[in-house]
């Protein structure tokens, strides 16, 4: 039974990773990261993901602070830079693309247009985040299920 | 000690080099940490040793520790505590180790920044292990070229220095030495013919150029220039060579390959001069015939006449002070012993000047000069295009330029004086130094000609756009009237600083002085501080010159290249262009600012002022000029002036400047500040960094003033 629950689950997680990345929301990047996970860091993968979601919300924060209370477009594009920069490292192409996108919009200093694209940034960004999480658990009960798989006692 | 290096190098690598790549040390550092950690494990993967930080402080401070404990280095470019591109240079200077940028911005301006700071590669996020698999390639030809570097330019460094010393005595001992050092490389100097030499010069000049891209390129301030001229002195023209000067300037960081370029340069300058000076000797002659008003001008005395020579409508008021100024310069008490320089000579200077427009004119002023017929003008028509040629050149020919123009206006001045006199202040190295200064000083009162000195800077319509300051100095002449108000005020500057500080500074304040709106009154002392007429002005205008004057012995900066430079140069270049263009502007900013200004001034009272404060000057001023100006001259060299208050003085100055700033976009580029005195400061300015950073290290051009 475990290990059809794990089994069950590695599909799942298949599954939805694969959903994401016909929506565009991840790409291969995922992948490579998926392959440094291996004995010598085995959570490496969640490490990673739950650092960038620590991250980008504090970005998203100071995004949305800058640009309501200061319009620093500067500082603003420092921050979205780093949005960028650590959403391609996971290789969240959306979230990338839609930050690069934000990210040249000041220039034509349309805050109306920043607004905008700062929520369409997060709504994609939150959207992620539900995605991997889901992804997350779903990984870490297929970790245990086939932790107990491999079980000696249970190995048969 | 090369050998030994390269043992232990070798011996470092003898283990992992079989294994090479594998086990190579990389030090990460990346304000993301989810970059940081991705970029970890994926450097893991490629079994390197990774170190990371998410401060780029701390890692240089790792790297300082211990040099060796890395090979590589891979940065981000953003990063908030110091912008990436300034690690890459530190890093390159100090280190010598290969960096790698990483960023998430692909723009081409970005990745051209980071390969011309000395950046070995650039990547984008997000990082492939492919590409992290094969950047242990840059360590290895780092590696090989710094071997081969080191090489040839000791075989070739010893070996010029065995020809210049023609004997055996620099055989010996250099040889010698080498074989201490490297038994190959005694073995290759035997060998090597003189091509080695020049091929060592290239290859160590190529070996330079990547890591002279990181090193900011050597400003030849005041001082430097100075020991330099010193060097050369003792050494005797003839027989100076770059090593020898090298040695006896015993300046850190520079090297023989600056000294050289810069040697060349000054030979062109005194070789000038001394063509000049012919010329001067004939002028002079034709020149005593016609205006003996001007004559008389003893040192500052002769200022007086020059009441008159505007009521001829000739001669600028300016040039008059202009040689006045080369007069007082020379009779400052900084001992340049220009005494013998009469003034006389002068006032036909002045007189063939016709626009007496911003300093940099100067150059523009010898020609003018030829324009009215004076024949005075043929004379320094030759020195100034030879300077702006030079000017044009080389960001380090500008001061260099700047120093003939002074030369130039120096000598144009002593040669109406005295013909002999000009021929011996020509000899006179420190003459030539001094005439930098007078040129500059006298670049400054020319300006000052047709407009009664009164006007000051209140003639805001005289002022020339600042786009004439343009790069070439022909350019900058345009204002003419505007020039004189400024260079009245560069020359106002010029006396603050000059009692402050070096000779040269010295000899332009008497010109300063004689600029002031009383202008006619000559110059009775070098000293500072003519009273400004109006103190708006006068303090803004003042500030502004003195800013130019401060730090810019060799001011003149004309190619927005240039300004890399010269800090000097080009501050006082620019300030005289927009000082003149937005002279109204300014004047208006300033007195607004002044306030403002003041606040950014923790030296003192600029608005008290009439007397600028010597601190005040050189920092104030500098920033000043950093901020208004375009040159790009390092920030950190100005710094090393202003020490302590720069740090201080440039969050203020910044903020209080940018409402001038505009006008001026001085373009604060300390980012790409190539100084050499930057990075040696740098230390010490690790504010500045911050500033690099709000600035955006995106003002390289600032040109807009210019």
């Amino acid at each position: 039974m475990l290990g059809l629950g794990a089994c069950n689950l590695e599909v799942d997680m298949n599954r939805l990773i694969e959903l994401l990345f016909h929506q565009g929301v991840l790409d291969e990047q995922f992948m490579q990261l998926q392959h440094l996970q291996d004995e010598s860091s085995p959570n490496f993968v969640y490490e990673v993901v739950t650092l960038y979601f620590r991250e980008s919300e504090k970005l998203l924060r100071n995004l949305r602070a800058l640009l309501y209370e200061c319009t620093d477009y500067k500082k603003m594009g420092i921050h979205l830079n780093q949005m960028m920069g650590s959403s391609s490292s996971i290789v969240v192409k959306h979230v990338q693309n839609i930050s690069v996108r934000l990210y040249f919009r000041p220039q034509s200093s349309n805050w109306i247009g920043c607004i905008q694209s700062l929520e369409v940034l997060e709504h994609e960004y939150f959207y992620l985040k539900n995605k991997l999480h889901e992804f997350l658990q779903i990984e870490q009960q297929r970790v245990i299920a086939a932790g107990v798989r491999y079980h000696p006692l249970l190995q048969q | 000690m090369i050998v030994d290096e390269k043992r232990g190098v070798m011996g470092r690598e003898s283990r992992p080099r079989d294994q090479f790549p594998v086990g190579m040390r990389v030090l990460a550092v990346d304000d993301d940490p989810t970059c940081l950690k991705v970029l970890e494990n994926l450097l893991m993967k490629c079994q390197y040793h990774v170190t990371t930080t998410n401060q780029a402080i701390t890692a240089l401070k790792m790297l300082r520790e211990d040099k060796d404990k890395f090979d590589m280095v891979i940065s981000d470019v953003h990063m908030p505590d110091m912008d990436g591109f300034k690690l890459l240079e530190l890093v390159g200077l100090e280190m010598d180790l290969p960096v790698i940028m990483l960023s998430a911005n692909s723009d081409t301006k970005v990745v051209m920044k980071g390969i011309t700071h000395g950046a070995c590669d650039y990547l984008l996020k997000p990082v492939r292990i492919e590409e992290l698999k094969n950047i242990w390639q840059h360590v290895i030809r780092r590696r090989k070229i710094e071997a081969r570097d080191h090489n040839n330019s000791d075989n070739g460094e010893d070996y010029a220095r065995a020809q210049l010393s023609s004997s055996e005595t620099g055989q010996g001992p250099v040889g010698g030495a080498f074989c201490d050092r490297n038994g190959k490389l005694i073995r290759k100097r035997k060998d090597q013919d003189d091509e080695d030499e020049d091929d060592c010069e290239e290859n160590a000049h190529d070996n330079d150029d990547p890591s002279s891209q990181k090193k900011p390129r050597v400003v030849w301030s005041v001082d430097l220039h100075g020991k330099f001229v010193r060097a050369v002195n003792q050494l005797g023209i003839e027989k100076a060579v770059p090593k020898k000067i090298l040695d006896l300037m015993n300046v850190e960081g520079l090297t023989r390959e600056n000294v050289a370029s810069h040697l060349q340069k000054y030979r062109l300058f005194l070789k000038r001069l001394s063509a000049v000076a012919s010329q001067q000797a004939n002028l002079v002659a034709a020149l005593r015939g016609r205006e003996h008003s001007y004559l008389p001008m003893a040192s500052l005395d002769g200022f007086r006449n020059y009441h008159a020579m505007p009521g001829t409508g000739q001669l600028p008021a300016l040039t008059p002070f202009q040689s006045n100024g080369l007069l007082g310069r020379l009779n400052s008490p900084t001992g340049i012993g220009l005494h013998r320089i009469a003034p006389s000579g002068i006032a036909p200077i002045s007189h063939s000047y016709e626009n007496p427009s911003v300093p940099v004119n100067d150059l523009r002023k010898l020609q003018g000069i030829s324009i009215p017929g004076n024949q005075n003008g043929n004379l320094l028509h030759g020195v100034p295009t030879s300077l702006e040629l030079d000017q044009l050149q080389q960001n380090k020919t500008v001061q260099k330029a700047s120093n003939h123009i002074a030369g130039g206006l120096s000598s144009c001045g002593i040669a109406n004086g005295t013909g002999n006199s000009f021929s011996t202040v020509t000899n006179n190295p420190l003459l030539v130094q001094a005439s930098d200064m007078h040129a500059k000083s006298v670049g400054f009162g020319n300006p000052l000609n047709s407009n009664p000195f009164d006007m000051g800077l209140g003639e805001s319509t005289h002022l020339p756009d600042p786009t004439r300051c343009n790069n070439t100095w022909p350019a900058a002449v345009p204002s003419d009237r505007n020039s004189s108000n400024t260079t009245h005020m560069s020359i106002r500057c010029n006396n603050d600083d000059v009692s402050n500080s070096s000779n040269m500074r010295n000899n332009i304040p008497p010109i300063i002085s004689h600029v002031d709106g009383n202008s006619h009154d000559v110059l009775s002392s070098n000293v500072v501080a003519p009273p400004l007429h109006d103190p708006l002005m006068q303090s803004s205008i003042q500030f502004q010159t003195r800013s130019l004057c401060g730090d810019m012995p060799m001011s003149v900066v004309e190619d927005s290249k240039l300004l890399n430079f010269s800090r000097s140069g080009n501050s006082r270049q620019h300030w005289q262009g927009q000082k003149q263009d937005h002279h109204n502007s300014n004047l208006i900013l300033s007195s607004s600012s002044n306030a403002s200004l003041l606040d950014l001034h923790t030296n003192g009272p600029f608005a008290e002022g009439q007397s600028l404060k010597d601190g005040f000057c050189d920092k104030k001023m500098e920033m000043f000029m950093n901020h208004s100006t375009n040159f790009g001259a390092s920030y950190a060299a100005q710094p090393h002036k202003m020490n302590n208050h720069s740090s201080d003085i440039q969050p203020k100055y910044k903020d209080g400047y940018m409402m001038e700033a505009q006008k001026f976009q001085g373009s604060f580029n300390s980012n790409t500040s190539n100084s050499l005195l930057d990075v040696v400061i740098k230390p010490d300015l690790a504010d500045a960094a911050f500033m690099d950073g709000d600035l955006g290290c995106d003002m390289y051009s600032l040109g807009a003033c210019m």
